[in-house]
């Protein structure tokens, strides 16, 4: 149930964003879902993609800062209240949210959850009959 | 006026017998009280009945920073602490200060050099001298404090910083001099002339700068905006502090006062004594302090060394304004920073160690350092707040090590530029 995002350190710079796609996509990577988060002067930028291991070695080779880590993916009914229910859920087990994205499509939505214990949010989740996205799925999205 | 003229104008041959009598004393001191400089002295096969005179020093062994370093922090003192009387410190290579003791007698000695250094510059004791070198570890504040009580002239210790009130004393109590860095002078220009107060209305008549390089246009430019003539001052811990060698009124390259100091200049590279006139490396010796003579000390500063008579009618040699230097260290705001000490900073932060750079400017006159780094897999994580951390730590580590202020920015990896192989490490982008 874990998924692997890999994360790049960019600079602000104008072009850095549109080189890392470029790069993926020539290298045949599909990028399923993405979030940048930015400060004054530097940028992370999240990616769940196709083949994230071959992501992280085709941008490592071209001289980017990149990293793996573990994320959950929620699904949840595309309507109002499902991710306050289920940020709820999360709340009440003391598992915090270091940070989230999400995109919806149709009838479901799709929420990328980094939290403090990833383990634990997995079980909860589970626990508490909620949709978790398979790794699988979402590398195919 | 001159200060000791019997010294100032003695003959080159009245210079030589001084200097040859106080070294062949001091190398004896040395060489039976500091294990450290002995063991050097006899794998050159050396005892101190060797050094007959003056002539002779050239045969002696260097002494580098590395050797206060590796004695840290009173290994090569050559009297009890008992004797000592004053500390004072500046930074090392890595992370060890460099430490330094005087007995009553050295800060007496250093003292009669300031005195004769500000007499050179044309202050006497009617003079109301402002010092706006920091007072505490660093020599600066307190060396030339001495040297103008002793000189009978009226002291304001104000220190450095806080410029409004700089301001309000040179304007309340008619300060005549100002010592300090030439770039806080000129900091202090710029203020004055933001505050609307012309600088004729003020009773500044000498500068008395140094601790940091500075060229002849910066000093151009503190003398037509402060009026005042500004004058050179040299000098290091290691030998004493401000007062090593002055300019006098004439400018024309600062007095050594070499019968405390003896100067010579050598191939940076062979380690061999250059012929006279030519620029190589300042090496000093020490040859009437007690707390901690070196002998052969290795200023790492370049420059050429002058004997002939100067128009004031000193015979003291005269060392020109120093052309740069011939190991890596900078000096920002009179504090030494090495590049070895930043890599230690990273080095603690990570396994390996990262490429930085550090960017040195000269923003509204005031020396600013800046450094990038590159951020590699070892310091990366997904999460902002981490990296953010690290920014800070780095930045905190790098004041408490530096006394510095650095501004750090985390730049992509390949961002620094490599020239064959080896990223280059430091770009000074101050004109000096």
């Amino acid at each position: 149930m874990l998924i692997k995002q890999i994360s790049v350190f960019l600079e602000n710079k104008s072009g850095r964003l549109n080189e890392v796609s470029q790069i993926l996509g020539e290298a045949g990577i599909n990028i399923s879902a993405f979030s940048v988060a930015d400060t004054s002067e530097f940028g992370i930028l999240r990616l769940i993609v196709s083949d994230p291991d071959k992501a992280s070695n085709v941008l490592h080779e071209r001289g980017f800062t990149v990293r793996e880590s573990g994320v959950v993916g929620l699904s949840c009914p595309n309507q109002a209240g499902a991710l306050a229910r289920a940020l709820k859920i999360l709340s009440r087990n003391e598992i915090s949210i270091e940070y989230l994205y999400a995109f919806s499509m149709g009838t479901s939505a799709s929420v990328i959850i980094k939290p403090n214990d990833i383990d634990r949010c997995i079980e909860v989740l589970q626990k508490n009959k909620l949709e978790l996205i398979k790794a699988s799925d979402l590398y195919k999205i | 006026m001159i200060w000791n003229e019997k010294i100032e104008c003695a003959t080159r041959d009245e210079m030589k017998a001084i200097q040859s009598e106080r070294l062949i004393e001091t190398v004896k001191r040395i060489y039976h009280n500091v294990a450290y400089y002995r063991d050097k002295m006899q794998q050159a096969g050396l005892t101190p009945f060797d050094i007959k005179g003056v002539e002779d020093l050239h045969k002696l062994p260097f002494t580098t920073k590395s050797d206060l370093r590796d004695n840290y922090p009173f290994g090569l003192f050559t009297v009890p602490m008992s004797e000592i009387v004053r500390l004072h410190a500046s930074s090392g290579t890595t992370g060890k200060p460099t430490v330094v003791g005087y007995t009553r007698k050295d800060i007496n000695m250093w003292s009669e050099v300031v005195t004769r250094s500000l007499c050179m510059a044309g202050i006497h004791k009617n003079d109301i001298v402002q010092i706006a070198y920091g007072y505490g570890l660093f020599t600066g504040g307190l060396g030339i404090h001495y040297g103008t009580e002793n000189l009978g002239a009226s002291v304001i210790p104000i220190s450095g910083g806080n410029t409004q009130k700089q301001i309000q004393l040179m304007q309340d109590f008619n300060s005549s001099v100002l010592c300090c860095t030439p770039s806080y002078a000129l900091y202090i220009s710029d203020v004055l002339n933001e505050a609307g107060i012309d600088p004729e209305t003020l009773n500044l008549r000498v500068g008395i700068f140094g601790a940091e390089p500075w060229s002849e246009a910066m000093r151009k430019e503190i003398e037509r905006k402060l009026k005042l003539r500004a004058i050179d001052i040299y000098g290091l811990s290691e030998i004493v502090g401000p007062g090593v060698s002055c300019e006098c009124e004439y400018q024309q390259g600062m007095h050594v006062h070499e019968d405390h100091f003896v100067p010579e200049i050598i191939d940076p590279v062979t380690l061999e004594p250059v012929a006279e006139g030519e620029v190589g490396e300042l090496v000093f010796s020490t040859i009437t302090k007690e707390g901690i003579p070196l002998l052969r000390y290795r200023t790492r500063d370049l420059t050429r060394l002058i004997y002939d008579k100067c128009s004031c009618g000193r015979t003291l040699v005269r060392m020109e304004k120093c052309k740069g230097r011939s190991d890596d260290m900078l000096i920002i705001r009179g504090v030494n920073v090495f590049p070895s000490q930043i890599e230690t900073v990273l080095l603690e932060m990570s396994e390996t160690e990262p490429h930085y750079l550090l960017i040195v400017e000269r923003e509204n006159t005031l020396d600013t350092l800046s450094l990038m780094v590159e951020v590699q897999e070892q310091f990366f994580s997904d999460e902002v707040r981490v990296l953010q951390d690290l920014r800070k730590r780095i930045t905190h580590k790098l004041e408490s090590t530096l006394g510095l202020t650095v501004d750090v920015k985390l730049v992509e990896p390949k961002t620094i530029e490599r020239t064959a192989g080896k990223a280059k490490r430091v770009i000074d982008k101050r004109n000096i």
